[in-house]
């Protein structure tokens, strides 16, 4: 049964409550004035400035590095080698290092001679400006013992190999579920296809940024841009053997992230060591082309997908096989059979990881890690799969609709798919589809109409937050979380106001510090729910002290009540069975001379709202239901393209995106978070490709002027709509989080519009007009 | 970025007199590419003379056609109402670069000198015979899709990266050049732009001591009939990945005189004269300008990634051709 949370009932819609409105962001005009500090923008007295120099090769030794013309140059510090950076107390050099500091690269440059990758730090020069400090960094030679670098798994000479796990070792090589192979032998409908998708970086506005400050000889603060500070401080206490406590993270705003801030890349220890050494706070931040170089980058990869079906288009074996670049220590791949595994009921399914070692740095999690080109292949194959029986696109996804998680056979905990489907096919008109692909024309344009299917699971995390309640109707609000710019601080605020039964403006939100209460990293779409539960219970916390002290006050109306009896209602406490009887905090602390009450919570995954309720009310019968159940967010991409039927452009005219992810916090910032991640899609569709010169291992478009991410021409009016859906599991706030759902399945919807307008399937990413243009005159 | 000095300058002999003291000077006006490529170090200066105060402005017409001050805007001569209605390809071309930002720096006599986009060129660990002459060309048999089918040289296939360019050698545009002895020439630009040959790192033949002073285009009823169509991976601020600058005179349906010029194909900005004479006497129709295409891309030496731009660069003077003839 659903029990709503305790400020639904009273401060829900209709009843005066923020909570899901269209609040503007908070924070929206602190960062257009500029007022906003991003991590390298905090002033510091004496701060010195860090650059990087890269390695001009991807292969080799260094044999010397002469520095003395850079250090002959007017401010300059230090210039920090292998030879001499400070000493580390444990590095991710090995795997139990990389384990223990929970780093994503097995591989700490400046701690020997060899160079693994291009861009790969040789060098960090320290001077008084930044321009001395660039300057100095064109100063220092770097003599190498070049050897032949190996680019990509496509290189004949690249050794493939089955890793037993891949991503961290938090995916299997392979797995199976039945007989898929067989399955597939015996279907009587198959269909197979190879799918390329590009390197892609993910260029945030702000790159990564760390300003290090020693306060003490073992006492560290950092201004760092990432999306978990807790991680970060955990990377560098363990790095630098200090207590955790000892080292101090703070991220007040940060201008996206998308994956490449999830963990603590080189440039933050390397500055942290730079400030230690020239004992003044370092402030470092990456140039765009070392962010092509410096945090990561979703992988090249082949995906191959086999599909057995039958006639009815019924879906009864799916075979995947990935091959992807990694790089010479970590078997990193995007963890893409997730969600292969999972869309469509399908008795049997099999998948397996290869890798290849190249001479590149460790790619890592990009927006939708796995479920984007994961999504990219099945649903194209999907697609494939309908027009080959001659099935309209969503009836064939109708036809293998997954009533219960195929991969586990639990039953969802919520899924409003069906919804989705409906509600986009509506708002897009997919009704008026011509059923032929190629047939469709408005001019010199080709129109195509092509839709996909979103999901993405709603990971398992918690998280705590602390809430103090002043009585004079303020509250202040804390959790260690970060914000990319989605709009934590605001839903936060309005979550805090409509739990407390306060307006938006009293409430002050406080996050980015490893100071405040420990919160998950904002990744993996986790951070709206457990932040919001946590605050959720921590209020509920304050509630429950109030109400002890109010039927325990002479003076207060609800005196000798039972405390089961007593309610919230807004601000209020009152008695359930007469609501005229009660009052609110602000008398009641102000009579028992309590200038604020405090509680804490831990929003925890799995916990949904019932089990929060009995976690309150300490009946562990109600505890753990999540383990029953399976978690995912679902939704549905539908695109319209026109293609220039001679040159082979291709212009993404209208967008319809209807998701269904538990509760909506903000319908302004929630929207505006699907747009992006729908743009971000679109631009792995249309354009994102970093080249890697096959002979060089060294990018050769690692700038915004070369490597295109779609600019306002790109990308329509895009509409976005959620399925109103309240799944009583996730969390106390039944909020199952949007971050990367938006992107999974939009190169999909993309490619299978192309196919629809052109009647040519395109299956290697980026569609780019060449591509099109080729297919067309076959 | 090395340390430099900066000099402003207000008159042209200042200016030239300034970098024959000094080639390795350079003359600074928007910067737009200047600026980026010394930031990456492809470029390095001791000295910058600004040009800014150097009275190179005004956009006129003249008794022969149309004068554009070399240090006129982008934005300007793009929006300026003359251009749009008597040049328009020149007009579309400037609009269709860069961005708003970029074009109200930038100017016209620092557009032509515009230096390739080629990834070798411009990442300076890289061999490049352009940057480092003898060092290599790894674009031929690298990441070339963006690089030249028309010509290259074993040395170098670099492509001229500009649109502008590209229209004003379409309309038979003539550069004025003057030295630091206050001399004056007048180069076509047909000629003002090298072809890589053996010396790459020779891009024009502007002498270190001259300044582009103004561009003047003929008037021509092709002129009028004139268009620019732009090919590119993504809507708006994006190099070309072909573009064609054509201009047309039709009269009772047959061609009287036909101008064909095309960007990011060349290594300078490709002017397609047999293509030209094709047209001319011919019916305005798609099979004289599938014809005349063809010819555009004679002698065309594609390598493996821009193999497409033969193809693609055809339809775009087709398509440039079609929509102008209406």
């Amino acid at each position: 049964m659903d029990t709503e949370p305790r400020f639904f009932e009273t401060n829900g819609p209709g009843t005066g409550g923020v909570v899901g409105q269209p609040l503007n962001r908070i924070d929206g005009y602190d960062k257009v004035t500029g007022k906003a500090r991003y991590s390298a923008e905090f002033p510091q007295r004496g701060l010195a400035y860090g650059v990087l120099k890269g390695s001009e090769i991807a292969k080799g030794r260094i044999q010397s590095i002469d520095a003395t013309a850079a250090l002959k140059e007017p401010g300059v510090l230090a210039v920090l080698t292998h030879q001499n950076l400070p000493k580390l107390a444990k590095t991710p050099n090995d795997p139990e290092g990389k384990k223990a500091i929970g780093a994503p690269m097995g591989f700490l440059p400046l701690t020997s001679d060899v160079v693994h990758y291009a861009g790969q730090p040789v060098a960090l020069i320290v001077a008084d400006t930044f321009e001395r400090a660039t300057h100095a960094a064109s100063l220092v030679r770097v003599q190498y013992a070049v050897e032949k670098p190996l680019a990509s798994y496509l290189d004949p000479k690249a050794e493939i190999f089955n890793p037993e796990k891949v991503q961290d070792d938090k995916t299997k090589g392979y797995t199976r579920r039945g007989d898929a192979r067989a399955a597939l032998a015996a279907a009587p409908i198959k269909h197979t296809a190879t799918y390329t998708h590009a390197i892609n970086h993910h260029n945030p506005m702000e790159p990564g940024a760390t300003t290090a400050v020693w306060e003490g000889p073992d006492r560290l603060t950092v201004y760092e841009s990432t999306q978990g500070i807790t991680r970060t401080q955990k990377s560098l206490a363990t790095m630098l053997g200090l207590p955790q406590e000892q080292v101090r993270v703070v991220t007040k705003y940060l201008g996206g992230g998308f994956g490449c801030k999830g963990a603590s890349w080189p440039h933050t220890v390397l500055t942290v060591q730079a400030a230690k050494a020239v004992n003044r706070p370092v402030k470092l931040a990456l140039t765009r082309q070392q962010m092509f170089t410096g945090m990561g980058h979703r992988e090249d990869q082949t995906q191959t997908l086999q599909i057995g079906a039958t006639q009815e288009g019924k879906l009864l074996a799916l075979v995947h096989e990935k091959t992807s670049t990694t790089s010479p220590w970590d078997n990193y791949a995007e963890p893409n059979s997730k969600i292969i595994n999972l869309l469509y009921a399908c008795p049997t399914f099999e998948s397996s990881y290869q890798l290849a070692r190249a001479n590149v740095m460790t790619s890592t999690f990009t927006r939708a890690p796995g479920e984007a080109p994961g999504s990219f292949a099945i649903e194209c194959s999907m697609d494939d799969l309908a027009a080959q029986l001659g099935i309209d696109p969503l009836e064939i996804r109708l036809r293998n609709y997954a009533e219960k998680d195929p991969t586990n056979g639990k039953p969802w905990s919520s899924k409003s798919l069906k919804q989705c489907y409906a509600r986009g096919a509506e708002l897009f008109g997919w009704s008026k589809r011509n059923p032929r692909n190629g047939a469709t024309r408005d001019g010199k344009y080709l129109v195509g109409y092509g839709m996909a299917t979103a999901s993405y699971p709603v990971h398992n995390s918690q998280g705590t937050a602390r809430v103090r309640l002043y009585a004079d109707g303020h509250a202040v609000v804390q959790s260690g979380a970060t914000d990319l710019g989605t709009g934590t601080y605001t839903v936060m605020t309005q979550v805090a106001a409509d739990t407390l039964g306060i307006t938006p403006d009293k409430v002050r939100f406080e996050l980015g510090d490893s100071r405040l209460p420990t919160a998950p990293n904002s990744g993996g779409s986790v951070a709206g729910g457990t932040v919001s539960s946590s605050v959720y219970v921590a209020a509920q916390e304050v509630w429950q002290k109030l109400k002890k002290l109010a039927v325990a006050d002479k003076k207060s109306p609800l005196y000798r009540a039972k405390l089961d009896d007593v309610m919230v209602e807004k601000n209020r406490l009152v008695l359930k069975s007469n609501k005229q009887k009660g009052e609110d905090f602000m008398a009641l602390m102000k009579r028992n001379d309590l200038p604020d009450m405090e509680g804490t919570g831990n929003g925890k995954y799995g916990s949904g709202y019932e089990a929060a309720q009995a976690a309150l009310n300490a009946d562990p019968t109600k505890k753990d239901e999540a383990g029953e159940h399976s978690m995912h967010s679902f939704g549905a991409h539908f695109c319209e393209v026109h293609v220039d039927a001679e040159l082979g452009t291709v212009r993404v005219t209208r967008w319809v995106s209807v998701h269904a992810a538990g509760r909506i916090l903000n319908a302004k910032t929630a929207r505006s978070q699907i747009i992006g991640g729908s743009i971000f899609g679109i631009g792995a569709a249309l354009m994102e490709e970093t080249f890697r010169d096959q002979t060089f291992a060294r990018y050769t478009n690692a700038s915004l002027g070369e490597y295109h991410i779609p600019v306002n021409a790109d990308i329509p009016d895009m509409t976005v709509e959620f399925i109103d859906e309240h799944d009583p599991y996730i969390n106390a706030m039944g909020v199952k989080g949007i971050g990367e759902i938006s992107m999974v399945g939009v190169s999909a919807a993309v490619a299978n519009a192309v196919f629809h307008a052109t009647g040519k399937r395109i299956r290697e990413l980026p569609i780019t007009p060449d591509k099109v243009m080729g297919a067309l005159a076959v | 970025m090395n340390n430099f000095s900066y000099t402003t300058t207000s008159t042209a002999k200042e200016a030239t007199s300034a970098r024959k003291d000094n080639a390795q000077s350079a003359f600074i006006a928007g910067g737009t590419t200047l600026l980026d490529l010394m930031k990456l170090n492809v470029e390095q200066h001791p000295q910058l003379v600004d040009i800014n105060m150097v009275p190179f402005k005004g956009i006129s017409e003249t008794a022969d056609g149309l004068r554009i001050g070399a240090l006129e805007r982008m934005s300007d001569v793009g929006e300026n109402p003359l251009i749009v209605q008597q040049y328009p390809a020149i007009s579309e071309a400037l609009l269709l670069s860069a961005s708003p930002q970029l074009r109200n720096m930038a100017s016209i006599g620092g557009n032509l000198m515009q230096r390739t986009r080629c990834s070798y060129f411009r990442d300076t660990a890289f061999p490049c015979n352009k940057r480092n002459p003898g060092s290599g060309c790894p674009a031929q048999t690298g990441d070339n899709r963006g690089l030249a089918i028309l010509g290259g040289s074993t040395a170098c296939i670099a492509t001229n990266p500009g649109d502008m360019a590209v229209a004003l050698v379409a309309l038979d545009a003539v550069v004025l050049l003057e030295n630091s002895k206050g001399k004056q020439r007048r180069v076509p630009l047909l000629d003002f732009h090298l072809l890589p040959g053996t010396t790459p790192q020779r891009e024009t033949v502007l002498e270190p001591d001259e300044l582009i002073v103004a561009v003047t285009v003929p008037t021509a009823a092709h002129a009028r009939k004139s268009h620019y169509v732009k090919v590119r991976d993504r809507a708006s601020y994006a190099f070309a990945l072909v573009s064609a600058a054509v201009g047309l005179d039709v009269q009772g349906g047959q061609i009287r005189s036909a101008r064909i010029a095309m960007g990011s194909v060349g290594t300078k900005p490709w002017r397609a004269l047999e293509a030209e004479k094709l047209l001319v006497g011919k019916p305005a129709n798609e099979a004289s300008f599938r014809a005349a295409a063809v010819a555009a891309v004679s002698g065309a030496a594609p390598r493996e990634h821009n193999r497409f731009k033969v193809e693609m660069v055809q339809k775009t003077v087709v398509r440039a051709l079609q929509e102008v003839a209406v």
